[in-house]
Order: C-alpha cells, then structure tokens, then sequence
C-alpha cells in the first residue's frame, strides 16, 4: 500500500507557486526525512499528503488510487503545535476517543497518564498534550504517519520515549513515516532517507 | 550582579473531582534560580516540569486559580503584581511558548509596533522584520496566514523591539530552520552581552550549549541542577544529578535511549526525592526527605549522592 505524490503543485490563491513537481513514494514501513528552511511548503506538502489541502496540480494515490475523501484517512498527521491541533471547549478524554478508542498499551507506550483525560487542555503542558495528538493519530487504520516536528517540544527523554513507541508500532503494523525536523540529529537516528526540499 | 531572583518558589492549582474531593497539585516545589546581568540562563528539563509555570510567575499572568508562595525579586526589590503589571512588556518581556498568544484579530506588524517603547514603532517593526527574514507583505498578515516558523519569528519580534532588561523566552526556536535559530540565538547573545538578563527556556540542549553561560535542569516542579555548560561533554561524566545525565543520553546525538516511566504526577508526589521512583542509585536514604540544592564543584545539585 504505497504512498504516492505525482507531480505535486501547490500555491495559495494566485500567489507565486510555493513548490511544483514534487515526486515523493513511500513504501510500506518505510521511514522518509524531509529537511529545508522554515516557510518553503514542508508542511503544506504534508497538509496535502495527509488529504486537508488539495494539490493545485498533480495528485497524491494511496495504493495506486486517488486518496479516498470520506471514512478514516490513512494518511494520519501529527503537527508541531498541539494547542492548535485539539477543541479547547473539549475535555482531553473527548479529544482522545474522537475517532477511535486507544487501548490501554497505547496510551502506556505514549506516557499518558490516567488523570490528565479529566482535564481541560489549557492545563497540560505542551509536552503532554503532543501525547494525546499522537495516540490519535495511530488508530488501526493508520498507514502513514506524518510527524512535522513532532517531538520539537518534548525533553530529550520523552522524545525518544515516544520515538521508540512509534518505531515499535510501525514495526508491527508496517506503517509509513515522513518525518519532517530541523534536528538533523533526530532524522539521522530514524530516517531510512531523507529529501532536501531546497532542490 | 543579579537582577531577577526567585526564591522558594512554590505554586498550586487545586482541583475538584466528581465526588467534591478537593486535590492539591503542587507543580512548583521551593524553587530557586537567579539570572544575572550580561549572562544567559538556559533552563531544560522535563515537558510538564514546570518551566512554563515559571516563565508566567515572574510575568505576573498564572491564571487566578493559582495559590504561589515564595519571593520574586526584580533589582533587589520584591516584584509585586503591581509591579509585575507595570514592568510586564517593558523591563520584563517575555517570548511565550504558544503562538496563540498572538492576537488573532489583529496585524502582525500592529502586534510588533504596540511593543515598540523607544522611536518610530514602524520603522522598528520594519527593521526587526528584515532581520528575521520576514517579507514585507507579512505585515499586513493575520496570524492565520503565518506558517509556524514565522509566528516565532513575530513572537521573538515583539520582544526584540522592547527596551527590556529581562527577556524570558519560552522555547522561542523550535521548528525553525539553523538558519533563523542561529540568528535568534546570536541575538539572544547580543542582548545579554549589552548588560541585560536572559531565560532561555528550550529542549534544544545543543543549542542552549552554545550561546547560555549556565543550565539549570527542572524536574518534576524543582531545579535539580544548576552547572556551568562547560560539564555538558562526552558522556556526562561531569555531569552532577542522575536525571540530568538520562536526559543528556537520551538525545539523538547521544544514545538515544530513554530511561522508562514519567516524572511523577504532582498531586501525588513521593515524600523523599522526586526522582527517586526512576533513580538507579537510588538507595533507602532517598526516601527519607527531599534532598537540598547543594554547591558541588562550581554548580548545585539536590541529590544526596552526587558527586
Ligand atoms: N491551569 C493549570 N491547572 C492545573 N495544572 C496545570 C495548569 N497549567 C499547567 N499545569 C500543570 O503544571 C505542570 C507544569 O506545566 P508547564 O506548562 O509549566 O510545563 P513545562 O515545563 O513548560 O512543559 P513543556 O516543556 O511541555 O512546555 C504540568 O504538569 C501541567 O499539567
Ligand atoms: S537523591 Fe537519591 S534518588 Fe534522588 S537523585 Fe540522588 S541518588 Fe537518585
Ligand atoms: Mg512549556
């Protein structure tokens, strides 16, 4: 079940064209970096991938079809602002279950703690809110995972705690990764490869 | 010379649970930290330790549930919410962690200029803009159309622009290119070395080493180190406290591996040392009482074994 960007441009309005003929296939299970500088489209493109934007031209296949635009998307992505990414009106447990209903190992492997699903969003820290958009993200129809600086907020301990738990999981189910980071540390650990998108 | 002083810092929120059992949390316990003219405090540590807490104690804007205790001093004189009011955006700016503190409903180079305290607001505003590589046209944008990066350049704008003499910046960098992280850091240099104090509060330990004089490491609420950026090399062995030297393994340049479990939960914190439920030295004394912040060679630590 590959991931497949075709031929991939995209600008806002009649702005000038923020990228055009972007190629890009992911491969069951495998992990892809995409580097380059703040504001060239990194996440735009992802935006797209994860089936929120509509490409101007070209178009992204999942499993050599088009992207199906109703039911569960298989592309699932995980931003670097949770505070933009939740309901502030919702309780975290509403959040949590949204879509589906995370087991019990998940939200172990991800750290999250029992108590905080009581809470409001505005009393976790930002670290502990990423957890939630994580366990999210991974519901069992997941095939690709889009983390755009996904763990940029978290403290080195937790950052590789959450890399572990989702390296294990896309093990196991054979999912897809695109990671998009600045830390050139970070991608070197996980990436199989990595895409420069200043070219 | 210090200028902001925080001392026994302790700050509670409480909390009610569907059967009217009020529960405590204690999410800063007896902290202290001092920042300095002309020097750079890096503080790093765990997500949820309180960092941010801290940032918005000394800003005066913890929400009104909060029970704080302690002293905050701000040039040797306590730094009542009076003062914190009027000293707030001018001597003491901050560079908050969510970019939504921006104002949704209003310009970014509006936002920047009601920042500005000396001269022409738009020239300043412009002036800051270019130096973080912020186009023209972005001015006239809402925060809605800014990508994220550049909401942290608005974010580290505004203080920029303010005639500060404390700036505590709130993760300012992260998802920035090394381009931009670089020149933010540079400045956040410049602006100590002209006599002013900076609180550089990041994950970005690397980046931290660079340009900070000191590191303080938060866990759980407290400070459990406090060491020149000097001992952060090789494996850690300079390093004082157990949790500083699991995080400094943990990076990717490092091992990579984390040591399991989480900080503990603060309405149920263990009555000796915080760290003791994840500490591999740790030993029956721990439990006893919480350790004191200690001097051990040129830095502090509060952990009864460290050597
Ligand atoms: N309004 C609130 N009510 C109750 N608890 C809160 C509130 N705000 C924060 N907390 C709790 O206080 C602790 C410290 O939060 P803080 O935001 O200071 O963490 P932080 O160190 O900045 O973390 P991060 O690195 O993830 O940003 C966390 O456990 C958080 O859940
Ligand atoms: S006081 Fe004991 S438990 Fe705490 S960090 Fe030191 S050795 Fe570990
Ligand atoms: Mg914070």
């Amino acid at each position: 079940m590959q991931l497949e960007a075709k031929d991939i441009g995209f600008r806002y309005g009649d702005g000038p064209w923020l990228f055009q003929g972007v190629n890009l296939t992911l491969e069951p299970g495998e992990i892809v970096g995409i580097t380059g500088p703040s504001g060239r489209g990194k996440t735009t493109l992802c935006r797209i991938l994860a089936g929120f934007e509509a490409p101007i031209e070209g178009a992204v296949h999942f499993n050599g079809a088009p992207l199906p635009n109703n039911g569960y998307h298989p592309v699932q992505m995980v931003l670097q602002h949770p505070e933009k990414a939740i309901n502030p009106r919702w309780k975290m447990h509403k959040i949590l279950n949204e879509g589906y209903q995370p087991d019990k190992e998940l939200l172990d492997l991800l750290g999250i703690e029992r108590e905080w699903l009581t809470r409001w969003p505005h009393e976790l820290s930002g670290g502990e809110l990423q957890r939630f958009c994580v366990a999210r993200a991974l519901g069992p129809n997941t095939r690709y995972l889009i983390a755009d600086e996904m763990t940029t907020m978290l403290d080195a301990n937790t950052q590789a705690q959450i890399w572990h738990a989702v390296i294990e999981i896309a093990k196991k189910r054979e999912m897809g990764i695109i990671v998009v980071t600045h830390e050139s540390n970070l991608m070197r650990r996980l990436c199989h490869r990595v895409i420069d998108f200043n070219k | 010379m210090s200028i902001l002083e925080v001392e026994n810092l302790s700050v509670s929120f409480k909390q009610y649970t569907d059967g009217f059992k009020e529960i405590n949390h204690k999410v800063i316990s007896s902290l202290n930290v001092t920042l300095e003219a002309g020097k750079i405090l890096a503080v790093v540590g765990a997500s949820g330790s309180g960092k941010s807490l801290l940032a918005h104690a000394i800003l005066g804007i913890l929400p009104s549930n909060a029970n704080v205790s302690g002293i905050i001093k701000y040039e040797g004189k306590e730094l009542t919410p009076i003062r914190q009011t009027a000293l707030r955006g001018k001597e003491i700016a901050l560079v908050p962690q969510s970019v939504n503190f921006l104002d949704p409903l209003m310009r970014v180079g509006n936002q920047v200029r009601t920042s500005v305290k000396n001269g022409d607001a738009v020239s300043a505003q412009r002036k800051v803009f270019e130096r973080y590589r912020l186009g023209k046209e972005v001015e006239d944008m809402y925060p809605f159309q800014l990508s994220g990066g550049m909401a942290r350049r608005t974010l580290l704008s505004t203080a920029m622009v303010s005639d500060a003499k404390v700036i505590i910046a709130d993760e300012p960098t992260p998802g920035l290119d090394p381009v931009v992280i670089k020149e933010a850091l540079d400045n956040f240099r410049e602006f100590a070395d002209n006599g002013c104090a900076v609180m550089l509060i990041t994950h970005d330990i690397e980046s931290a080493l660079q340009i900070a004089d000191k590191i303080a490491v938060f866990y759980a609420g407290t400070t459990v180190e406090i060491a020149p950026v000097e001992d952060f090399v090789g494996n850690g062995e300079a390093i004082r406290h157990p949790y500083t030297k699991a995080l400094w393994r943990a990076l990717p340049q490092n091992e990579f591996r984390p040591i399991p479990g989480s900080q503990p939960h603060p309405s149920s914190l263990p009555p000796g040392c915080l760290f003791e439920p994840r500490c591999e030295m740790a030993t029956a004394e721990c439990r006893q009482a919480p350790p004191k912040m200690r001097e051990l060679r040129d830095g502090m630590v509060r952990c009864i074994h460290a050597t």
